[in-house]
């Protein structure tokens, strides 16, 4: 057989390509130039006033002068642990974050299980741009519909009224309740992926192997979305831990976040607050160690 | 002869019950929307059997695999196991256990319990079943991978591991759909004798879908051609070869040698043709007919020739390369030469599932 040679036009050596071929023989440079931007970012702004929030944390605030003392000492955790308002908040934020976590969960297991594994395209898109919905509009507007909702002359307490029942008013109910329905999408989503990523031969095999529906389903699909639905439990979870709107909107308990804002507004305390912020960003730590010892991100 | 032609077993005035078979089916139709996957099968494989699907992509092998597992459902047909309809059983529900093309092992378990998986479900008690699945990895030559978990092996390993957690629950009939697809050649062919050599060992039937001619030609025992949803024959991998039942079996089956002469086709295969040295005397009764070498392709061990027959045509010889070098074949590019056959090598091709020998 006759081998054709194709022969090109020698390319241009404009300057451009002269660049082009210098990068191309130096890829470490060409790494450096593309993650320039976000790293100088990452470095300065997210993790430069997290390392200003934790200093600040150790600092106190002079009691007469009101001045920032910046001698580092850790009098403001101390007054966290000793003060039983303060931890009874801490408490309950990470109660009321626990319980909106599971919620969301139990709720958003069905859905992303039906979108990934049941629902025909068609039907997919359109609960994927249901559940992303409530996303385009504004927090403040959804919460302040919830107060519509369960104040003591709104929707729900009109609705029950003939059945002689009450609506639970504004609380820490209340605040379960606004907190699971604001962060649910962020729970349907991540599970939602995490589940169409299953193989469907997997399921099979388990059912070939003589497992039914339910057997199925604690033993291979509940145990590979477990990594998702811890993903999605990180957002739920921090979402919740960090918020003070919503606890000042439909409750009259406070957050860690209330508090933090207090301090730094009000109170003009920015070491105490900058302590308290932490609390947050421990409780996270810990979690994330327990779902890692959990196995929660083995089979990722 | 008529080794091909199919008898349908539902027909009235068969004769006393034979052996049940370990799969049967009759009449299975399934479509996809418009896409007709198997457009109505009649099968029947023995006990013992290792039977293979051969046909190519997209003639409905892994959905027919899929009915007999319980994965789909036919539209219309039954299917027997052993003498029971489970057309309306689940998958969980039926003797048959499959060696998918993915392998579908499950990544956060580790191999032992993947092997020990199908017993575990059935009840069998702690110590037996790490027992069998010890022994099923010894037979797939993986003991003592026990621990490990599938992304720490090879493509192969994995291959072996599907096979172990399948045939340790010895089922009635094992289902493998390509599976060694994914193996490059070496280990194909390694994995060939050993799958033959597990199946003859544990003597489970194998109903083994492929699209490898040689792979089913050298495994089966019997083999069913695949084309268009439709089996186009039926039979032992020499009677495929040697006596394909239609023109679309000679070509898939082998290279597809197919002449026409005075209105009749017929399929010559291309080791069975000569070609004449310069004034050389052909067989008594040899067939002859000359031609041009349109192409030569040299292949090692052997060397094809692609020839313009005089008579209309063209025909693949196939030439062994004994004394000859590669610059001498390719040098016969061009040439004309002359073509024997016996006329008793040349296998007459009808309509789908009939077929007369020329003789
Ligand atoms: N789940 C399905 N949905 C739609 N079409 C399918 C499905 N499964 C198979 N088909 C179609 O049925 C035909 C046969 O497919 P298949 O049985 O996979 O063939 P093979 O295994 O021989 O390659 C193909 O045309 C394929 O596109
Ligand atoms: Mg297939």
């Amino acid at each position: 057989m006759a081998s054709v040679t194709y022969t090109q036009p020698p390319p241009r050596r404009s300057p451009g390509r002269r660049f082009a071929a210098f990068l191309y023989r130096h890829p470490r440079v060409q790494l450096s130039l593309l993650l320039a931007t976000p790293l100088g970012w990452l470095v300065i702004a997210y993790l430069g006033s997290l390392a200003v929030l934790f200093l600040a944390a150790f600092w106190r605030l002079d009691p007469f002068t009101a001045d920032i003392v910046k001698d580092p000492g850790l009098q403001n955790f101390q007054t966290l642990l000793d003060n039983p308002v303060y931890r009874e908040i801490t408490i309950r934020t990470v109660k009321i974050a626990a319980a909106v976590t599971i919620t969301d969960a139990i709720l958003a297991f069905p859905i992303a299980y039906y979108m990934a594994r049941v629902a025909t395209p068609r039907v997919r898109n359109l609960l994927v741009v249901l559940i992303l919905m409530p996303l385009w509009s504004s927090y403040l507007v959804k919460v302040y519909a919830w107060r519509v909702i369960l104040q003591e002359d709104g929707i729900l307490n009109w609705a029950l009224g003939p059945f002689g029942l009450h609506g639970p008013g504004f609380g820490e109910i209340a605040m379960w309740l606004v907190f699971s329905y604001l962060w649910l999408p962020y729970m349907i989503l991540p599970l939602y992926a995490g589940l169409e990523r299953i193989p469907d031969s997997l399921l099979e095999a388990s059912g070939d192997l003589g497992a039914r529906a339910g057997r199925t389903f604690r033993t291979i699909v509940l145990p590979l979305a477990l990594p998702a639905v811890v993903a999605g439990s990180i957002f739920t979870f921090s979402l919740t831990l960090g918020d003070f709107i919503t606890p000042n909107l439909v409750s009259s308990v406070q957050f860690i976040g209330n508090v933090v804002y207090a301090n730094v507004g009000v109170a003009n305390n920015l070491p105490l607050a900058a302590a308290f912020a932490t609390v947050p960003v421990l409780i996270m730590i810990a979690y994330l160690l327990l779902a890692k010892r959990l196995g929660a991100f083995e089979s990722l | 002869m008529s080794t091909q032609a199919r008898e349908r077993p539902s027909e009235a005035g068969e004769d006393a019950p034979q052996p049940a078979a370990d799969v049967r089916l009759e009449g299975v139709r399934k479509s996809f929307g418009d896409v007709v996957a198997v457009d109505g099968v009649d099968l029947e494989i023995d006990q013992g059997e290792f039977f293979s699907l051969l046909g190519p992509s997209g003639s409905g092998k892994t959905t027919l695999l899929r009915i007999i597992a319980g994965f789909e459902r036919p539209d219309d047909g039954t299917v027997w196991l052993a003498d029971v309809d489970v057309t309306n059983k689940a998958p969980f529900d039926r003797d048959v256990n499959t060696v998918f093309q993915d392998y579908a092992l499950f990544p956060h378990m580790s191999i032992s319990e993947n092997v020990e998986y199908g017993l575990k479900v059935k009840g069998v008690g702690k110590q037996e079943r790490r027992s069998r699945a010890e022994e099923a990895l010894q037979m797939v030559r993986l003991p003592g991978y026990g621990k490990r978990k599938p992304s720490q092996l090879s493509g192969g390993q994995r291959q072996r591991v599907a096979l172990a957690r399948a045939i340790v629950n010895r089922p009635r009939v094992l289902l493998l759909d390509e599976p060694l697809g994914a193996l490059d050649l070496k280990l194909r062919e390694e994995m060939q004798i050993e799958l033959k050599r597990i199946q003859q060992e544990v003597g489970i039937t194998f109903v083994y879908v492929t699209h490898d001619q040689e792979e089913a030609l050298t495994m089966s025992d019997r083999l069913a051609v695949f084309n268009n949803g439709l089996i186009e024959q039926i039979a032992a991998p020499a009677d495929v070869y040697e006596r394909p039942a239609t023109e679309f079996v000679a070509g898939f089956v082998g290279v597809s040698n197919v002449l026409e002469r005075e209105g009749q086709r017929f399929v010559v295969r291309p080791e069975k043709i000569r070609i004449l040295e310069q004034g050389e005397e052909p067989y008594a009764g040899a067939h002859v007919e000359s031609g041009q070498v349109r192409d030569v392709v040299y292949v090692g061990m052997v060397t094809r020739y692609i020839v313009d027959l005089e008579a209309g045509g063209q025909l693949t010889v196939v030439r062994q390369n004994l004394e000859t070098s590669s610059q001498d074949v390719l040098e016969a590019r061009g040439a004309q030469v002359r073509l024997e056959w016996r006329p008793e090598q040349t296998y007459e091709i009808g309509e789908r599932g009939q077929m007369e020998e020329d003789e």
